[in-house]
C-alpha cells in the first residue's frame, strides 16, 4: 500500500503527519510513502530529508491523493479534501465526527474508509496511538511556556544579591494529560504548584508529580472516571458550588492558572468567573486549554491572547501543539504509524480492516460506503480504575452456624469412615499375623499417629531443617547394621559396615547441617 | 549391658526424637529440639554397640569415624543454595543401607537355615543376636520376615535410585525437564508386578537371585520415575523421598525386630507423607499427578492475555521504593540460582531502616525444597519475624504499596484463580496483583518451568525488572536511600 501524507492547508497548521522517521518505520511494514511537497517545511522536514528517507514527493496535491491508497492527516479534512477521496481509499486524520456529520456522511458517499485518531479508544493497548494524549502533553507544557513568556518573573523563587524573589504560584484546574504535562512543567521550573480535579482518585498521581492537590470540604461520592473513558463526568450543582469558593479563595494568590476541564460532547463548563479574574494580581496570567469549546474562563477569547483591565493576560490559543510542530509531528506520526502497524499485522504491506478488533473498529467512522460512527462500546473496559466488585454478601448468623454444623458433621463422617476402615485393615492383619509381629505392629501405628499429630505443628518456615533432622535421625537405620555386622559372613560384614559408614555420614552431616541453618534464624 | 537397659535406651531415643521434630514448631524452641535429636542418636547407637550380640567393634569404629568425618566435612561446606541437593543425597544413603540391610538379613537367614540343617544346637552356633532370632522364628514368622524384607529392599532401592536423579536434577548435572522412556508409567507398571513376581518367587522359597533382581528393578523404577518429574515438582518429589527413607527404615525395624527403628522410620515416614501432602495442596494438585508427572488435562484455550510487558529500569524501582511506605518481597527459585540473597537482605536493611515496612512472603512451593526461602533468607540474616506465609499475607497486599517479585513466577500467577482453563487453575497463589505496584526481577521474557503465561506480566499496574536478580539489585542498591 501506498502512504501518503498531503499539505495542511488549515491556516497557521504547521504539523505534518509524517515524518522521515515514520515514513522508515512505515515502509518496514511492507508500505510504500509518498509526500506533497513541502508538507514538512513548517516542522522543520525539508524534502531532501524525506527522500533520503526513501519517500516519493508528490508535486501536487491532486497527484498525492491520486497515488496514495491511504492518505494520512492532522486536521479534520475540508470539503475539497473529502472530494478528492475516491472508493476504497483510506484517511487516517483527526476528524471529530460528532461535529462534522456533515463531512463523515460525505465521505461514506464516496466509499472511502475514514479513521478518526480522536476516536481510538481508551485501552491500554491503545495507548500508543491515542493522538488526543500525546497532543495534550504537548498543549500542557507549551500552556505553561507561554504562560512564563507572558509573565514578568521568575517561576522559581531565588535569594539573590539584589534581593529576593518569590517563586511563582501556579494553579491547574483539571489533572487530565494536559494537566498533568502542565503540572510536570510548571513544578521543574520551580513554581509552587496545586493542582484541582473533580476526581479525587487522581490525587495521588497529581501529588507524585510534585503539585498539591486541592481538596474541597465536601462530602459527596464522587464517581471516578472509569464509566466515560477516563474523562471526568459533570458534577452536581452543590459540588461546583464548593468548587468555586475554593478557586475564589485561592485566586488573589495565584500568579498563573492554567485550566484544562473538558468535558466529552459538552461545552467546557465555566470555572473560572470573571470575579475571580478580578481578584488577581496585575501581570498574573491564564491560560485556558479549553478555549477551543468555549473556555474554562468566559473572558478568553479563542486564538488570541488579552489583557483584562486589571491587568491579567488571558491566552486563549488552541494551537499549542502547532506552535511546537518539530516535536508534535513527530509524536503524531508515531501515533499514526502504530495505527498502521495494528492495520497490518503481517508486515506484509497489506491493510487488513479488522472491525472485530477494538480499537480498530472504535476508531473507524466510514467502511464500505457506511457510516459506522458511534462505535459499540469496546470489550475491554477504560484505562482508570475499574469498579469495585460488589462485596460477598454477609453470612446470616444462622447460615453461618448451618454451615459449621455442615462442616463439623461432614469432618465426622470422614473421621469415623477413615477409623472403620483402618479397623477393618488392622483385623485383617491381626487374624494372619503372628504375635510377634503384632506387637511391633502396635508400635509402628502408634509412632505413624504421634508422628502425624506433632509434624502438623512444625512451622511453614522450618520445613526445610525438619527434613535435614528427619534425614539425620533416619540414620538410625545404622542400628540395623550393627546388629549385623558381627555375623560370621564376610558378605554380610562388608555390606554391614558398607551401611554403618553411609548411615554415620547421614547421621552427623543431617544433624550438624540442620544446626547450622536453626542457627541462622534471628529474630529483629 | 543387658537387653533390659538397652530397651530402656531405645525408648528414650523414641522419646528424644519424638521431642525433637515436636520442638520444630517454631524458631526458639527449634534450637533446643536439635540437641535432643543429637542426644537420642548418641543413646540409640551407643546402646546399640555396648548392647548384647554386637561384635566386630574395631570395624564399627572405624566405619562411624569415617562416616562422621564425611557428614562432618560435608555438613561445613554445603551452601545453603545446595540444601536441596544435599538432603537428597542424604536419603540415597538411607535407602542404600536399607537395601544392603535387607540383602543381609536375607544371607543370615540361608546361613542359619543351612546351621539348622546340619544339626548344631543353638549354643554351639557362633550367631549375633539377629541371628539367634533367626534361629528361633518359626515358619509364619519367617514368612513375615520374607515380606519385610521384600519390603524393605524394593523401598530402599527405589529411594536410593531416585535420591540420586533428584540429586543429579537440584545439582544441575542432570536435564531438569521431564523425560521418561517409551511406554512411560507402563513400563513402571509392568516393573512394578515384575517385582511382586519376584517377591512371590522368593516368598516361595526362591533363593536370594530374587531379591538381587529386585534391587535392580526397583532401582530402575526409581530412576525412570523421578526423571519424569519436573524442576518445580521437585518440593513434592523431595518430600515424597523423605518419606519413603522412613518406610525403609520401619520396614528393615521390622525385618530385624527393632523398635527403635520402627518408630523412628515410623515419625520419619509420616512427616514426609504430610510434607508431600502440604506441598500438594500448595499447588492443588493431586499426590498421583505430581508423581506420575506433566499437568492435569486442561479444558479450553487459555485466555487471552491483553497488554504488554512494560520494561523498567533500576531508577525507576529505586523512585517507587523511595517512596514506598510498605514493601512486600516475593522471592522464588530464581533468587536462589542467582545467589541474590544477600543483596535482598541489603536492600531489606536499607529500607527498614528508614522506617518503612518491609516483608517476605513465601509460597510453600516457592524454591526446589519445602522451606528452602525460609533457610536462604536465614543465611542472609533476614529476621525470621518478617519472613511471613502466604495464608498471613495475602490479604495484606491491597494495602501494600510496592511489591517486588525476584525469580518467581507460577506461584503469583493470577491465571490460577482468573482463568479457569489454566493448567494451574486452582493452585492458591500470592495476589501480589493487588498491590499499587509490582517490579517483577526476571531474567528474559520466557514464561516459566511450565510453560503457562503468567498474565501479572502484563498488568497495568506491573513492570518488568530485566536482568540477573543478584546484578539488578546489585545496582539498585545505591540508589535506594
Amino acid at each position: 500500500m501506498k502512504i501518503g501524507t498531503p499539505k495542511e492547508i488549515f491556516e497557521g497548521e504547521a504539523r505534518v503527519a509524517m515524518t522521515p522517521d515514520s515514513a522508515q518505520a512505515l515502509q518496514k511494514l511492507g508500505h510504500e510513502c509518498i509526500i506533497e511537497t513541502g508538507a514538512g517545511v513548517a516542522a522543520g522536514f525539508s524534502d531532501e530529508l524525506y527522500k533520503a528517507a526513501g519517500v516519493e514527493i508528490a508535486p501536487t496535491a491532486a497527484a498525492l491523493y491520486k497515488a496514495a491508497d491511504v492518505v494520512t492527516k492532522v486536521r479534520p479534512p475540508t470539503e475539497t479534501e473529502v472530494k478528492r477521496l475516491r472508493k476504497g481509499q483510506t484517511l487516517i486524520s483527526m476528524f471529530y465526527p460528532a461535529a462534522n456529520e456533515d463531512l463523515m456522511n460525505k465521505a461514506a458517499e464516496r466509499g472511502a474508509t475514514v479513521i478518526a485518531m480522536d476516536m481510538v479508544p481508551r485501552i491500554s493497548r491503545a495507548q500508543k496511538m491515542d493522538a488526543l494524549s500525546s497532543m495534550a502533553n504537548i498543549a500542557g507544557y507549551r500552556a505553561v511556556i507561554e504562560a512564563g513568556n507572558n509573565f514578568g518573573r521568575f517561576f522559581t523563587g531565588q535569594v539573590t544579591a539584589a534581593g529576593k524573589v518569590p517563586p511563582a504560584k501556579v494553579l491547574v484546574v483539571g489533572a487530565g494529560v494536559a494537566g498533568l504535562a502542565a503540572i510536570g512543567t510548571a513544578t521543574s521550573l520551580g513554581a509552587i504548584t496545586y493542582a484541582f480535579d473533580v476526581r479525587p482518585e487522581v490525587a495521588e498521581q497529581v501529588e507524585s508529580m510534585g503539585a498539591e492537590f486541592v481538596y474541597l470540604d465536601f462530602e459527596e461520592e464522587q464517581k471516578d472516571g472509569s464509566g466515560t473513558g477516563g474523562y471526568a463526568a459533570p458534577s452536581s450543582p452543590e459540588f461546583r458550588e464548593a468548587q468555586l469558593a475554593k478557586f475564589r479563595e485561592l485566586a488573589p494568590d495565584m500568579d498563573i492558572v492554567i485550566t484544562t476541564a473538558l468535558i466529552p460532547n459538552r461545552e467546557a463548563p465555566e470555572l473560572w468567573t470573571e470575579d475571580m479574574v478580578q481578584a488577581m494580581k496585575p501581570g498574573s496570567v491564564i491560560v485556558d486549554l479549553a478555549a477551543e469549546r468555549g473556555g474554562n474562563c468566559k473572558l478568553t477569547v479563542m486564538d488570541e491572547k488579552i489583557v483584562t483591565d486589571n491587568g491579567v493576560t488571558i491566552i486563549g490559543y488552541t494551537d499549542f501543539a502547532s506552535r511546537m510542530a518539530t516535536q508534535s509531528s513527530t509524536l503524531y506520526s508515531n501515533n499514526i504509524r502504530h495505527m498502521l502497524a495494528d492495520l497490518t499485522p503481517e508486515k506484509d504491506g497489506k491493510i487488513n480492516q479488522n472491525m472485530e478488533d477494538d480499537v480498530i473498529r472504535g476508531a473507524t467512522i466510514t467502511h464500505d460506503d457506511a457510516v459506522t460512527f458511534p462505535p459499540p462500546p469496546p470489550k475491554v473496559q477504560a484505562i482508570a480504575a475499574a469498579p469495585k466488585k460488589p462485596a460477598a454478601r454477609e453470612l446470616t448468623a444462622e447460615e453461618k452456624r448451618a454451615q459449621e454444623v455442615a462442616a463439623f458433621k461432614e469432618a465426622t463422617k470422614q473421621q469415623a469412615t477413615l477409623l472403620a476402615v483402618g479397623a477393618a485393615v488392622m483385623i485383617v492383619i491381626g487374624a494372619f499375623a503372628p504375635a510377634s509381629f503384632m506387637q511391633h505392629f502396635i508400635v509402628f501405628v502408634l509412632a505413624c499417629f504421634i508422628g502425624f499429630q506433632v509434624i502438623w505443628n512444625v512451622s511453614h518456615a522450618l520445613h526445610t531443617p525438619l527434613m535435614a533432622v528427619t534425614n539425620a535421625i533416619s540414620g538410625i537405620i545404622i542400628v540395623g547394621a550393627l546388629l549385623q555386622i558381627g555375623s560370621g559372613n564376610w558378605l554380610v560384614v562388608i555390606l554391614s559396615f558398607v551401611s554403618v559408614l553411609i548411615a554415620s555420614i547421614n547421621i552427623v552431616g543431617g544433624f550438624l547441617v540442620t544446626r547450622r541453618m536453626l542457627a541462622m534464624f534471628q529474630k529483629s | 549391658m543387658s537387653i533390659g537397659i538397652t530397651s530402656a535406651a531405645y525408648i528414650a531415643a523414641s522419646v528424644l526424637f519424638i521431642l525433637s521434630l515436636g520442638g520444630l514448631s517454631d524458631q526458639e524452641s527449634a534450637k533446643r529440639a536439635v540437641w535432643y535429636g543429637i542426644v537420642g542418636m548418641a543413646i540409640a547407637v551407643v546402646a546399640t554397640v555396648f548392647g548384647p550380640g554386637v561384635q566386630n567393634l574395631f570395624l564399627i569404629l572405624v566405619a562411624i569415624a569415617a562416616g562422621s568425618f564425611a557428614g562432618y566435612y560435608v555438613a561445613g561446606r554445603v551452601q545453603m543454595t545446595e540444601m536441596p541437593q544435599l538432603v537428597a543425597a542424604l536419603h540415597s544413603f538411607v535407602g542404600l543401607a536399607a537395601v544392603f540391610i535387607g540383602l543381609n538379613a536375607d544371607i543370615m537367614l540361608s546361613f542359619v537355615n543351612d546351621l539348622k540343617a546340619s544339626g548344631v544346637a543353638i549354643t554351639d552356633a557362633d550367631l549375633t543376636g539377629f541371628g539367634e532370632r533367626l534361629w528361633i522364628k518359626d515358619s509364619v514368622e519367617i514368612a513375615i520376615l520374607k515380606v519385610e524384607v521384600f519390603l524393605g529392599i524394593f523401598i530402599g532401592a527405589v529411594t536410593f535410585t531416585g535420591s540420586v536423579v533428584a540429586f543429579g536434577k537440584l545439582a544441575g548435572r542432570i536435564d531438569g525437564k521431564p523425560t521418561q522412556l517409551p511406554g512411560g508409567h507402563m513400563l513402571n507398571l509392568g516393573l512394578l508386578i515384575a517385582s511382586l513376581v519376584l517377591g512371590l518367587l522368593y516368598f516361595n522359597g526362591a533363593g536370594i537371585w530374587t531379591m538381587v533382581l529386585v534391587t535392580l528393578i526397583a532401582g530402575f523404577i526409581g530412576w525412570h520415575l523421578i526423571m519424569g518429574i519436573g524442576g518445580a515438582d521437585m518440593p513434592v518429589v523431595v518430600s515424597m523421598l523423605n518419606s519413603y527413607s522412613g518406610w525403609a527404615a520401619a520396614a528393615i525395624g521390622f525385618t530385624l525386630g527393632n523398635d527403635l527403628l520402627i518408630v523412628t522410620g515410623a515419625l520419619v515416614g509420616s512427616s514426609g507423607a504430610i510434607l508431600s501432602y502440604i506441598m500438594c495442596k500448595a499447588m492443588n494438585r493431586k499426590f498421583v499427578n505430581v508423581i506420575l508427572g506433566g499437568f492435569g488435562g486442561t479444558s479450553g484455550p487459555a485466555a487471552e492475555i491483553e497488554g504488554d510487558m512494560v520494561p523498567i529500569d533500576a531508577d525507576g524501582v529505586a523512585q517507587a521504593l523511595n517512596e514506598a511506605d510498605s514493601v512486600v518481597i516475593v522471592p522464588g527459585y530464581g533468587m536462589a540460582v542467582a545467589q541474590a540473597q544477600n543483596a535482598v537482605s541489603e536492600l531489606t536493611k536499607k529500607l527498614r531502616a528508614q522506617g518503612k515496612e518491609v516483608r517476605f512472603a513465601i509460597h510453600p512451593v516457592a524454591g526446589r525444597l519445602p522451606g528452602h526461602m525460609n533457610v536462604l533468607l536465614a543465611e542472609a540474616k533476614v529476621p525470621y519475624d518478617i519472613v511471613l506465609e502466604m495464608d498471613e499475607i495475602n490479604d495484606d497486599f491491597p494495602e501494600t504499596d510496592v511489591v517486588i517479585v525476584i525469580g518467581s513466577n507460577d506461584i503469583v500467577n493470577p491465571a490460577a484463580q482468573d482463568d479457569p482453563n489454566s493448567p494451574i487453575a486452582g493452585m492458591p497463589v500470592l495476589e501480589v496483583w493487588k498491590a499499587k505496584q509490582v517490579f517483577v526481577s526476571k531474567r528474559g521474557q520466557g514464561t516459566g518451568y511450565s510453560g503457562i503465561e503468567n498474565p501479572l506480566f502484563f498488568k497495568e499496574n506491573t513492570r518488568m525488572f530485566y536482568g540477573d536478580a543478584k546484578e539488578s539489585l546489585n545496582t539498585l542498591l545505591p540508589m535506594v536511600d
